[in-house]
């Protein structure tokens, strides 16, 4: 399937191995990536605080961009926040044709258009919703067989529930666990999946937002997990670029690897930790990979943790 | 009549016993409320069950609970809806967080929520002189501030906030809501007062980490992180505030980066937000106090090659042509007279059928104008969020 791709700002900035790692994981799940590169950052909700009207119309270009691409099926971000921010915009956009009209005056200019009802799905959603877990399951080479993989969603992807689309029917607040189990990965629930990882506070109060990060870190460690994923590189940024600063606010080691959602479903797809950008990771993942062999850990033993 | 099987949460802290499960079946219609199942728990088998409540009928919120680990009124959850959001088929009730608990349900609001309530001057300190008969005060002014005046004061927001889950100061969701209440309110003599306050306390509105719990939690749709981002809005659009918590300085940094380079340049914001909002931010005494307690991650940072000096000197730039129609967008929008702000909960969703009779009202929040008239707050059609 084509969709037109968001990559947000961070997955080319601090978090490369993200935006690396969807691009080699892509292929194999027949997902053809238009990048939108032309498209602004979506404002993680600062710029909304500042002025809702800027960012709605930020976002209405993106939205427009996305549309323009030829053949493309829907929107596709890797980011939580980019998912959060933008339809939170979006739902804005869709609720009122006047202010649509208002804020496509100012796109005119630029000979763009948004028009009402683009689908704007995170790679997490897509692969539950259009891949499909059966899909999935069918492509996985090397499963995660004894990895013990716990969650973490990233505060923009699962709240407002309803504005975020999450029903019974679409329970996208458990996708993560649905993906994990398709991969072949063992689920570790924790206190913290659903909770806030502290970062958009780091520049505020650091040290309560650290304590979130470590806090959850540490649930983590105590419910034995062996990594964390996460469909979201701002909290990438929280729980592994700040993983030595957190441990010294929980004042104990921590040493929990964090995952991109692409790098777990591209380790699950066969393709090598290295190739997918593992080695740039703050916290080294080596519960998770054996370096000297390039196995995930549990698989090549025939099942027995090392 | 259909049988429920509740899992209340008990705990007496006078006993000297750890808190522990209890379990009872109750017979009741599937939409009569987890409330009226709790007291008939307590009616049939254990007269010593605590719960607090009052109207049963979702306005004196005293009732607010955790049903299956969420935030809400007992008496506003129907035993059948609280069933489906059981994890193995019985209702699991606990006392709110964030809160002591004074026994099994009741927490101590006193503690925390009215104590924060009061922190924020919860009430209107006049403009002089006061006028001999009413106040006359727009319509508009009123309306946006309607969405911070349905709260009931349940204690919700408090139980499931994780920024005080973390940090007990944080003045919090539902005081804030109501500090905005007056903040927006034209016959207050002391807005700016008020925000340079919230705005310093390291424990005010700059303290909200924007994880949406408060607007999932809230049972009136108040939504109070969204009057939290108002009062931000005041304190730096309208009153150019500039904090001790750098607030407004990362909110600027960020605004202006994404203006000049169209993605964001995080090498660049971390120091902005800290030393000041120019490109000599990063050499300010703040900023290198940053620099020198981050160094351990910077470090890292380099050594696994996850940014390179290059990529931390450099911005990534779209191409000059999309950073040319950026900038018209940012001239645009900025330099409008007012700021727009489109209130869903105020202006109500278009009907799916007649897009062109939409009356959506585009409300100035920057102190009235336009048609805010056409909605009526908390309007919204059938399966739609109020907020």
């Amino acid at each position: 399937m084509k969709v037109a791709y968001w990559p947000g700002c961070v997955s080319r900035g601090f978090t490369p191995e993200l935006h690396g790692s969807m691009a080699q994981v892509a292929p194999l799940l027949n997902i053809e990536l238009v990048e939108l590169d032309r498209a602004a950052c979506c404002g993680a909700g600062v710029i909304a605080e500042h002025n809702q009207e800027l960012a709605d119309t930020l976002n209405a270009r993106t939205f427009a961009l996305a549309q323009q691409v030829e053949g493309a099926e829907l929107m596709m971000n890797i980011c939580s926040t980019c998912q959060g921010a933008q339809t939170e915009c979006q739902e804005r956009l869709d609720a009122s044709a006047e202010y649509r009209a208002h804020v496509n005056a100012t796109l005119a200019g630029e000979g763009l258009s948004y028009e009402k009802g683009l689908t704007n799905k995170n790679f997490l959603w897509l692969l539950v919703e259009e891949i499909g877990l059966e899909t999935l399951r069918d492509k996985v080479c090397r499963p995660l067989t004894d990895l013990r993989v716990g969650p973490f969603y990233g505060c923009y992807i699962v709240r407002p529930t309803d504005r975020m689309g999450i029903d019974e029917e679409r329970p996208r607040d458990t996708y993560l666990s649905l993906v994990i189990e398709a991969l072949g990965g063992t689920v570790i629930e924790y206190a913290g999946m659903h909770k806030c990882c502290g970062f958009p506070i780091i520049t505020m109060n650091k040290q309560a937002s650290l304590k979130q990060a470590a806090r959850h870190l540490g649930d983590a460690v105590d419910a034995d997990a062996d990594c964390l994923v996460t469909p979201c590189p701002l909290c990438h940024l929280n729980l592994d670029l700040q993983q030595p600063l957190a441990e010294r606010v929980a004042g104990r080691a921590l040493k929990m690897p964090v995952l991109h959602l692409p790098q777990l479903v591209g380790l699950a797809l066969g393709l090598q930790p290295k190739d997918l950008g593992m080695a740039r990771h703050v916290v080294k993942p080596t519960s998770v990979v054996d370096w000297s062999a390039s196995v995930v850990a549990g698989v090549g033993d025939g099942g027995q943790r090392g | 009549m259909a049988e429920f099987t509740l899992r209340l949460r008990r705990f007496d802290p006078e006993s000297g016993d750890a808190p522990y499960w209890d379990e009872h079946k109750v017979d009741l219609e599937p939409h009569r409320s987890v409330l009226e199942g709790i007291l008939q728990a307590r009616a049939r088998f254990d007269g010593s069950i605590a719960i607090r409540c009052s109207c049963r009928a979702a306005i004196c919120g005293s009732c607010g609970v955790r049903i299956n680990g969420q935030p809400a009124l007992a008496c506003h959850t129907h035993l059948d809806k609280a069933l489906r959001g059981a994890r193995d088929g019985v209702i699991e009730v606990e006392p709110m967080g964030n809160m002591p608990v004074i026994k099994d349900l009741i927490v101590d609001m006193d503690a925390v929520h009215w104590k924060k309530i009061r922190r924020v001057t919860p009430w209107l300190i006049a403009k002089q002189p006061v006028p001999e008969r009413e106040y006359v005060v727009a319509h508009e002014n009123m309306v946006d501030v309607t969405q911070s005046m349905a709260c009931i004061q349940c204690g919700a927001c408090v139980s499931d906030c994780l920024s005080m889950e973390v940090d007990p100061d944080f003045i919090g969701p539902a005081a804030l809501a109501k500090a905005y209440r007056f903040v927006g309110d034209p016959r207050d003599a002391e807005q700016l007062e008020r925000l340079q306050d919230l705005a310093e306390d390291p424990a005010g509105i700059f303290d909200c980490t924007h994880c949406f719990k408060c607007i999932d939690a809230c049972p009136k749709g108040v939504a109070p992180m969204s009057q939290i981002m108002r009062l931000r809005r005041r304190a730096t659009g309208d009153h150019h505030i500039v904090d001790r918590n750098n607030g407004a300085r990362h909110e600027s940094a960020f605004v202006s980066l994404i203006r000049d380079h169209g993605i964001l340049w995080e090498a660049e914001l971390l120091p902005r937000s800290h030393g000041g909002d120019s490109f000599f931010g990063k050499f300010a005494p703040a900023a290198g106090a940053e620099l020198v307690d981050s160094l351990p991650v910077i470090a890292k940072m380099l050594l696994r090659r996850k940014a390179t000096p290059m990529k931390i000197l450099r911005p990534h730039n779209l191409p000059a042509a999309d950073l040319k129609q950026i900038k018209r967008i940012y001239t645009t929008v900025e330099g409008r007279e007012e700021r727009f702000e489109l209130n869903l909960y105020i202006s109500g969703y278009d009907e799916e059928e007649s897009e062109d009779t939409a009356t959506a009202a585009v409300a100035a929040d920057g102190g009235g104008q336009t048609a805010a008239e056409s909605g009526q707050p908390g309007q919204s059609p059938e399966g739609s969020p109020t907020r």
